[in-house]
């Protein structure tokens, strides 16, 4: 289980239909709990695939590497990322498969229909290495944020 | 110095997202670490012993593969290591791109697969 604000869950969403029709991508800080991975922040990230951003994304390790120093300074962990698919579906590609080296942290993944989000799935990605690695997957539970409740 | 290890490897550290070892160099520290930690090699290194194309390591913010002494680049006490896994996907796979490339070559103008 992927626990998520409702605020995030929406900025995710907001950041795909922004990029629309390129791909867009982020980091997902917080902590891993034995119910799952609780994202306590978003922090957005350039997709340094300019060549081909309709169907590719990549996060530059700078960018990586200051967030982790982000998340270490605000006491949480990486514990995902995210990205959209525009017209494509939500499901995870064998490109992001090959890609996925984050083992136990959820891959986010929302679909944008002509620059509208549609399905957000979560994937975990579970396994001990490469050789075992695999795509699970993980249902999203959004939280209301104190102030919607 | 400092070597800090992103989630995913932490469950190799005991837990550890951040680990101090002894090292003149890049590479010594980094043997120090697998040393410790002997798990960890095989999540670092491929069975030839390269650095898994894959794993980025930076000290501090510059990427080892692309210092003019690589793993023999000295350091300090101050110095950090940072171990970090690339993060990149998209919602193609090959095949589908390869398909588009060869329309994009012969199919006519304005036509979609």
């Amino acid at each position: 289980m992927l626990h998520l604000s409702h605020a995030d869950y929406a900025a995710l969403r907001a950041h795909g239909e922004e990029t629309y029709p390129h791909e867009c991508c982020g980091v997902l800080l917080g902590k891993a709990s034995p119910d799952g991975n609780r994202v306590r922040q978003i922090v957005r990230a350039g997709n340094t695939r300019t060549d081909s951003a309709h169907n590719r994304y990549n996060i530059a390790p700078e960018e990586l590497i200051r967030t982790q120093r982000q998340a270490r300074t605000l006491g949480l962990d990486i514990v995902g990322f995210y990205h959209s698919h525009p017209d494509c579906p939500a499901q995870w590609s064998q490109t992001d498969y090959n890609e996925a080296h984050w083992l136990g942290c959820s891959y986010v993944i929302t679909r944008v229909d002509q620059g509208k989000a549609a399905i957000t799935n979560s994937f975990l990605l579970t396994g001990t290495g490469e050789e075992d690695k695999a795509f699970r997957d993980e249902p999203i539970e959004i939280e209301l944020d104190s102030t919607e409740s | 110095m400092k070597i800090h290890i992103p989630t995913p490897l932490r469950a190799y550290t005991g837990g550890e997202q951040t680990v101090g070892v002894p090292g003149a160099t890049v590479g010594q520290a980094l043997q120090e670490l697998t040393t410790a930690f002997p798990e960890l090699r095989q999540h670092l290194y491929t069975g030839e012993g390269k650095l898994r194309s894959f794993v980025n390591i930076y000290l501090n913010d510059d990427d080892i593969r692309y210092l003019p002494q690589k793993e023999s680049t000295p350091v300090g006490e101050s110095d950090e290591l940072t171990v970090i896994p690339s993060i990149a996907g998209g919602c193609e796979d090959g095949a589908a791109d390869a398909l588009h490339a060869i329309c994009n070559y012969f199919c006519p103008k304005g036509a979609k697969l």
